[in-house]
């Protein structure tokens, strides 16, 4: 099912008489039960002003499109949504859609804000097949609850998206980044936190054990990077990598480049920093690698493992997001939550969903 | 503004009510008196006013949690208010309500630099986040004009905003978790030290529901760094429309300022008699504030300035010093002291796509004859959220009603010129029958779903919102 508006859409979701699972681009690895609906046809950007920071397009719309029209305005998507296809082993055309609905965000998350934190309003449709709105195409709007929110992250549980509005920004005109050596994780951290702690805004802060060597970006003006670049070498330390090739290394850290040749189930995990060493520790991962100044933790482990089980109890949460399928079944992608917050997300997706149509036993 | 009719019966057992309030609080955390209750009889929207059954003051998450159970068991409602600064009715009372005010719940629970985040009890005030940071040279970054006075249960209920926003966001870009008191008296924790809660963003549409969905009563929130310095210019414009295009023009060329105020010249006469901040007599005045190193402000506004320049400004005036920075912002924090020295005033706070600006204002000014009310704008320009202030004489029959009808048509204006009828203020009372104009029924059936869940016998600050009428069938259900 490959409905090109919204309306249609509308019209095929009320007609449902069964489950189905609810794709843009398929790229990101959610597996499901059969037919698929697929939003991929409602595309284009329906308006886009730059001297407004706003962008709106239907849920369909390739990604590429996107970053080709603000590319083009010197402007971008500064959640720097992360690519799936090389970690998955996935093909097809990430959609705008499939970003937002699974809350995806990139190095830049730690200075910048989350995809949720850029989404300004959404128009899908719910599983009665009613067209539903919520937030606007401003940036500041507090009128009603935020759906919007609700809606990111919700990864089709909750409704079709048929249309997106984001706040935009100014693409930096330079970039730099402080390589600063770091023999084990807990070192690591200690430097990024620095880092993070100091005034110089580094828009990314990752770690890749393999190098020993934490990365420290800083983007905006010329002359500004430069200022900063050495004020922060001054005070943590390491060399200075240049706009280009700096560029290229968070390419490869947000799509998670290292884990691609990588045999293995890999999880996310998002843990309050200064516990990152303890929690990578006791993951003994094959593989791990480090973002959002520790907070982010990426592990492949071998086939199966349950590191859910081995952390026990943790701050924060574990997302399973590359395994076979029957470990995928039986560990579920997302942590479980406790009693009352899973009741009130079952609450929640049975008012949104009164016949359990989208994505069954996805979340929740 | 219509409230819903008190239900006797509460009334009726005002006294069982007390005695069981009295058993999990200190006595003096249970209001009762009828002299005592009239403090809580309204918040900063003054023109209306209630006093509740009673309020209770509570200094622990566990006494909240009593006090909301005893409440459901009872099915008694029960209004949460932070400080009382809401401009919207957020805390208004009815006469048969419960008042759960946190002010007695201050405490900072944690302080974690390494980490970036603070944990408090949400009766702090916002200010004083910023307080017990400071030292480290750290700050909380939404900033709303009442900072001094409101508290963080109230920015979380609202979702505050603040002159800082372009750039470091509202209060829910800055919530990482919160402990959250369910009406029937469980205790959620969502969230907390790390990003991006699991599972669906519960944290995202608890923030900005209005005190409906439950009481938080501890918050986890994002501290940030101060950038090293920061330095406004103030530029005065002929014409309006010019000094959008400037604005706009602004943030197409790649800086982000972390804030771009705007003044009309109703708003720039009254602050100038008011503050003598030394503004110029024109149509339009922006203040742009940069931050950075000394070279990288210099930088940046050199960069402003010479867009302002292509606009043919009357004035332009680049700040060399803190003394001269903080004349420039004066006037423009002196607006609301301004306005009130001449007479009574309604602020609204509706946004708008600033590319509609010019349009918006046009017709503003076309409404003010028509109703025979001046209207005064103040305006966070970088995100297009408005700050009409309709003057009016509160002592003169008729007049606030007058500029009620006023200012709803100014806040439809904003919703069809693309916008919405409240930026950052709530909905509270206020704009509640206005929410038909920018949303649908079924888009409301969808936001009141919610509240279902949370809060199945609407006990919970229930006459706020969505319009009455929408709301009967699951106030009168729960009664």
């Amino acid at each position: 099912m490959r409905p090109e508006t919204e309306a249609e859409l509308a019209e095929i979701v009320a007609g449902l008489n069964g489950p189905v699972r609810i794709a843009g681009g398929g790229t990101r690895g959610v597996a499901g039960p059969e037919p698929v609906l697929s939003a991929a046809g409602l595309r284009g950007i329906t308006l886009y002003e730059p001297g407004a920071l706003t962008l709106v397009a239907r849920a369909g719309t390739p990604l590429a499109e996107i970053d080709a029209a603000l590319e083009a305005e010197g402007q971008q998507l500064a959640f720097e949504p992360m690519d799936y296809r090389g970690l998955l082993g996935t093909s097809g055309e990430p959609t705008i859609g499939g970003v937002v609905a699974a809350n995806i965000s990139g190095p830049r998350r730690i200075q910048a804000g989350a995809c949720r934190d850029f989404l300004l309003g959404v128009h899908y449709v719910d599983g009665l097949g009613r067209v539903i709105k919520n937030g606007g195409r401003v940036m500041k709007n507090v009128t009603g609850y935020d759906l919007v929110k609700l809606m990111a992250g919700s990864w089709g549980t909750l409704g079709v998206l048929t249309e997106v509005s984001l706040k935009v920004l100014p693409k930096p005109e330079a970039q730099m980044t402080l390589a600063v050596g770091a023999p084990d994780v807990r070192t690591a951290v200690e430097v990024m936190s620095a880092a993070l702690k100091s005034p110089y805004e580094v828009s990314g802060a990752a770690y890749d054990p393999s190098t020993g060597r934490a990365l420290l970006r800083i983007e905006g003006f010329s002359d500004s990077v430069a200022y900063r670049d050495n004020r922060l070498r001054e005070a943590v330390g390491g060399e200075s990598i240049g706009s280009e090739d700096s560029a290229l290394r968070w390419g490869e850290l947000r799509d998670v480049r290292a884990f691609h040749d990588h045999d293995g189930d890999v999880w996310r995990l998002s843990v309050k920093p200064g516990d990152a060493p303890d929690i990578a520790a006791r993951i003994s991962a094959d593989r791990l690698l480090f973002d959002w100044g520790g907070g982010l933790i990426w592990a492949s482990v071998p086939k199966g493992t349950d590191v859910r089980e081995r952390l026990g109890h943790f701050q924060g949460h574990a997302t399973l997001l590359r395994a076979d399928a029957p470990t995928m079944e039986e560990l579920g992608r997302f942590q479980p939550e406790n009693i009352a917050i899973q009741s009130l997300t079952k609450g929640i997706q049975k008012k949104f969903d009164p016949r359990g149509v989208f994505n069954q036993g996805l979340m929740g | 503004m219509e409230m819903p009719r008190p239900n006797p019966d509460v009334i009726a057992r005002k006294r069982a009510l007390v005695a069981r309030l009295q058993q999990v609080l200190p006595n003096d955390a249970v209001i009762h008196d009828e002299a005592e209750t009239r403090a809580y009889e309204c918040d900063a929207l003054t023109a209306y006013k209630c006093p509740p059954l009673l309020a209770v003051l509570p200094s622990t998450t566990q006494q909240v949690s009593d006090v909301l159970r005893i409440c459901h068991d009872l099915n008694v409602p029960v209004v949460p208010r932070g400080a009382g600064t809401s401009l919207a009715g957020g805390a208004l009372p009815t006469a048969d309500c419960v008042i759960l005010g946190v002010a007695r719940m201050n405490d900072v629970l944690e302080v974690d630099y390494d980490n970036r985040f603070i944990k408090v009890q949400t009766g702090r005030t916002n200010l004083s986040v910023t307080g017990a940071v400071e030292e480290e040279d750290f700050f909380y970054a939404p900033d709303p004009s009442s900072q001094l006075a409101c508290a963080i249960a109230g920015n979380i209920a609202m979702n505050s905003g603040g002159a800082h926003c372009l750039k470091y966001g509202v209060t829910t870009n800055n919530l990482m978790g919160v402990t959250m008191v369910m009406m029937d008296g469980s205790v959620v924790e969502i969230g907390g030290a790390y990003l991006d809660a699991g599972g669906l963003d519960l944290l995202g549409v608890i923030c900005g529901s209005e005190g409906q969905l439950g009481v938080v009563t501890e918050a986890t929130l994002r501290i940030l760094r101060k950038p090293e310095g920061a330095r406004p210019v103030l530029m005065g414009f002929d014409d309006n429309e010019v000094a959008g295009q400037c604005v706009s023009d602004i943030i197409k060329s790649g800086i982000l300022p972390v804030a771009i105020e705007f003044m009309d010249r109703l708003c720039i006469r009254a602050c100038e008699n008011f503050a003598h901040a030394g503004y110029p007599d024109c149509e339009a005045l922006l203040i742009v504030e940069v931050e950075g190193s000394e070279a990288e402000i210099d930088s940046q506004l050199s960069k402003i300035i010479e867009i302002a320049k292509r606009h043919n400004p009357v004035e332009l005036r680049e700040s060399q010093s803190a003394d001269e920075s903080a004349r420039i912002w004066l006037g423009r924090k002196s607006a609301f002291g301004a306005m009130g020295q001449i007479n009574d005033y309604m602020c609204l706070d509706g946004t708008i796509p600033v590319s509609s600006l010019p349009f918006v204002l046009r017709r503003i000014g076309e409404l003010s004859e028509d109703y025979g009310l001046p209207v005064g704008n103040v305006f966070h320009a970088g995100d297009g959220n408005m700050h009409p202030l309709i003057l009016f004489d509160a002592n003169k029959p008729g007049d606030l009603e007058k500029c009620e009808a006023f200012g709803a048509e100014i806040l439809k204006l904003c919703v069809d010129a693309g916008g919405c009828l409240t930026g950052e203020h709530g909905v509270g009372i206020e704009k509640r029958d206005l929410m038909n104009h920018q949303y649908a029924t079924h888009d409301l059936e969808a936001q009141m779903a919610v509240k279902d869940v949370f809060d199945p016998n609407w006990l919970l600050n229930p006459a706020k919102v969505f319009p009455l009428e929408v709301s009967a069938g699951r106030r009168v259900a729960a009664e």
